[in-house]
């Protein structure tokens, strides 16, 4: 297993709650994890149910077992300070810096100079040992930015071909890509069961592989319950509507004749279920194409009643069934 | 249409205390210029631009809809998937109008501004550098910049009598706004310059702690990103300087096209929690702004037919018919016995109570369906009893069980999108709402489009859901 897991996916498909739920998952009894988030949103804070992360690793609750979850929302202004410190020992002159807008101006007009700063911090924690040898943190997961992005994002050192070709920025780049393009790290892309997300994960996958970065698993995420089964579904076309008003009316729903109570529930019954079949072909057209990608597939339950710290849990249970941990 | 009285209050209850939107005098009339569709990503903001347009253009005006980002297959049927940057002739469009529509390309439109304001060696240098390379392909807000100035663009030709903008698929909807002035500033901004002009600037501002600033900054930047990349981004901002008016400049006027009477501006939302409440920091901001919100569009929000039934009365049916399935492999078939329509019978099913004499008319229940559901295809022609092979029965009762589920599902999202919509009904109770139902499939042609216009204007304030208040 990877020590590094990113999280990618399309926009809106649930990549920081995923990100959020390996993370727990991974964090079986005695293990530690980190969780880190790279776009400054605080989506960790709120998928958690608590305050805003500073710019600094801390415990953010204890998995199911006993294991430990870290997490850092990392600031690339934050780590660039970090970086000239270590390097140029620049002193109260790195807050003059910044105060002059120099640190804002350096990773906007070059982002690469962002990207390979938030890659940097996560793969340093990667690597990172305590005294006695051991990892600091069995797994790094990332809560990374989208498909579209994820390409360049996590292929720092074209990024910064075009910056000074000397310096601690080069050497940092050389050590993320070893990192990134190593068995270390597993880069899992997140999609829903519908026609554009599939396509966009199809579509981040070759590019991945183009970039020769390590494509992990793909997690479809929202999976609706099957309610009809086929059989079900065949039957909906045929069923003369008379049986079922019969049907609804043994079940206390009212009287079966025309224009009683159960008789006027199945059109509209019906038509519901129409509605379904139609969702589950689409459905079952787009996890076709997902199957054709030759990648282990992970499903997760669209929970119903929305997402809260309890419905996390419930997906990282389900991805440790699933044998994603 | 003459819908069920008691479900009619039904839907009153459910509309109550927002206003509804009626989008048809807002594309008619003459007055408005430009509509602009707003929303945090993945609600349907282009899909709503794009049937806005239609429906506008069939109505008889003379449109052009700028889409960012289309689905491929809209695109494709739209006639605007080959990426040449200018609005081009919509066909199958019915009517006296005219519909056009374009996709921006941002990199184009870039270009197109460096060329339209340089003679050619001095665009050519321009388009040739690499620091320009890299923020015309996609900088933080060179998208929102763009799209305001293809807007811009839009206007000043004043060819349409309707523009309908989509906006880039930003996480939050406020980028559309923010976006351009921040990219703006940045490029017009004093540090940029001082930067790449430093001796000049520097001595003329006689600041000491600049000068000593500068020189550490020049230093610093220069070890961390190169002189080439800092001297690509002077010639840049040099080349750009003697021929274009500045960007801020540039985006404060198309900020103000926004301001402008004849702009409205529509959210878009799904009715979920993340996108209300983007939606509502939206419209505080509009406010401050004084920019003119038309309404909000409440997309893929989800009916029934049979709004009536409870999921907690189609479980407990449900589960009746199981146990009579279980009963049924000992012997006995219940559903020979059907329960008599009786007292009971309303009390189960009719949650007003007391109505049960009005609407116990098999022609009017097909009317009365909740305002999002699908104006349902007529029933498929359906076989008679008689085909029905026997012991058929067993999975009958199978499949009932199934609807009855189904329906619960269903139920139990709309009272979750119901409770969503409440709290933002509460904040803003000025706020006007159309509702959209949800299609289960997506829309990719213009027949689709089409069906959502009407749905958009369907939320018709003289029908009866808004009599109530
Ligand atoms: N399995 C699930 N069941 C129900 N709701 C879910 C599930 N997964 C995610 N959600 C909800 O979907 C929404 C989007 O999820 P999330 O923020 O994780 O997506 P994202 O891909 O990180 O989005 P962004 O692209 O904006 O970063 C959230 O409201 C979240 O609570
Ligand atoms: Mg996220």
């Amino acid at each position: 297993m990877s020590r590094l897991q990113v999280v990618s996916g399309k926009g809106g498909t649930g990549k920081t709650t995923v990100a959020a739920a390996l993370a727990l998952a991974l964090a079986t009894e005695g293990k530690r994890t980190l969780l880190v988030e790279v776009e400054g949103r605080q989506g960790i804070a709120q998928r958690f149910e608590t305050e805003a992360l500073p710019y600094e690793e801390r415990k953010i609750a204890v998995a199911p077992g006993g294991g430990e979850v870290f997490a850092l929302a990392i600031d690339p202004e934050l780590a660039l300070l970090d970086y000239l410190q270590m390097f140029y020992k620049l002193g109260s002159a790195g807050r003059a810096l910044k105060k002059l807008g120099a640190i804002d101006f350096a990773t906007t007009i070059a982002p690469g100079l962002r990207d390979v700063l938030l890659t940097g911090k996560a793969c340093e924690a990667v690597r990172r040992k305590d005294k006695s040898g051991r990892f600091r943190y069995d797994y790094v997961v990332m809560d990374a930015p989208p498909t579209g992005r994820i390409t360049r994002f996590l292929n720092v050192n074209d990024e910064v071909a075009g910056l000074a070709k000397i310096g601690p920025i080069h050497n940092q780049a050389q050590a993320v890509m070893r990192v990134l393009k190593s068995p270390e790290t597993a880069v899992h892309l997140v999609t829903l069961l519908e026609e554009m997300p599939v396509q966009e994960t199809a579509d981040g996958i070759a590019e991945l592989r183009a970039a020769r970065l390590p494509v992990g698993r793909v997690i479809v995420n929202m999976v609706r319950p099957e309610v009809l089964d086929a059989a079900d579904l065949e039957l909906v076309r045929t069923v003369p509507r008379a049986a079922v008003a019969r049907s609804l009316s043994a079940a206390g729903l009212g009287g079966a004749r025309r224009g009683g109570h159960a008789e006027r529930l199945v059109d509209p019954l019906l038509a519901q279920a129409e509605e379904y079949a139609e969702r589950h072909t689409l459905e079952h057209e787009q996890r076709a194409v997902l199957g054709e990608l030759g990648l282990p597939l992970h499903e997760l339950p669209l929970l119903a009643e929305g997402m809260d710290l309890a419905g996390l849990y419930e997906l990282a249970t389900e991805l440790r069934k699933q044998g994603m941990s | 249409m003459s819908p069920d009285p008691a479900h009619a209050q039904d839907t009153a209850r459910r509309l109550a205390p927002a206003r509804v939107l009626d989008l048809d005098p807002l594309l008619d009339d003459p007055g408005t210029r430009i509509v602009v569709c707003c929303g945090s990503g993945g609600v349907g903001k282009t899909t709503t631009a794009a049937a806005l347009g239609l429906r506008a253009a069939e109505r008889g005006r003379k449109v052009v809809v700028l889409t960012i980002d289309p689905a491929r297959r809209l695109a494709q049927s739209m006639g605007i998937d080959s990426l040449d940057n200018t609005p081009r002739r919509v066909k199958g469009v019915e009517g006296s109008g005219e519909l056009h529509a374009m996709m921006l390309d941002m990199k184009r439109t870039f270009d197109e501004i460096v060329e339209a304001h340089a003679d050619r060696e001095r665009a050519a240098t321009i388009l040739a550098n690499p620091f320009y390379q890299s923020l015309s392909a996609g900088f933080a807000g060179t998208q929102e910049y763009m799209a305001m100035e293809k807007l811009g663009q839009l206007r000043a030709r004043d060819e349409w009598d309707l523009i309908v903008v989509d906006t880039p698929p930003s996480r939050s909807a406020l980028d559309f706004l923010d976006a351009p002035k921040r990219l703006g500033s940045f490029l017009d901004g004093r540090l940029i310059r001082l930067l790449t002009a430093p001796a000049k600037l520097g001595g003329r501002a006689g600041m000491k702690f600049l000068n000593v600033g500068m020189s550490m900054m020049t230093g610093t930047l220069g070890k961390l990103l190169g002189g080439q990349l800092l001297k690509d981004v002077q010639t840049f901002v040099a080349a750009m300087d003697t021929t274009f008016g500045g960007f801020r400049t540039r985006a404060d006027a198309t900020y103000k096209l926004l301001q402008a009477p004849g702009t409205a501006f529509l959210v878009v939302a799904a009715p979920e929690r993340d996108a209300l409440r983007e939606a509502a920091y939206f419209v505080e901001r509009l406010a401050a702004e004084k920019m003119p919100l038309a309404g909000l569009v409440l997309n893929r929000v989800h009916g029934s037919g049979a709004a009536r039934l409870s999921a907690e009365r189609a479980l407990a049916a449900a589960e009746n018919l199981d146990l009579a399935a279980d009963t049924a492999e000992e012997g006995s078939d219940p559903a020979v016995e059907p329960a008599a329509e009786n007292l009971e019978d309303s009390r189960i099913v009719d949650q007003d109570g007391g109505k049960v004499g009005l609407r116990n008319s098999p022609d009017t229940y097909g009317s009365s369906e909740s305002p999002a559901s699908r104006p349902g295809p007529p029933a498929p022609e359906r076989p008679s009893e008689a085909d029905q092979p026997t012991g058929a029965h067993q999975s009958v009762e199978q499949l009932t069980a199934g609807l009855l589920r189904l329906h619960a599902e269903r139920m139990q999202l709309l009272s979750r999108e119901q409770r969503t919509r409440d709290r933002f009904t509460a904040l803003h109770p000025e706020v006007a709402v159309a509702e959209v139902g949800a299609l289960p499939g997506d829309v990719h042609d213009l027949t689709g489009l089409r069906d959502i216009g009407n749905r958009l204007a369907a939320n018709r304030p003289e029908l009866p859901e808004a009599a109530g208040d």
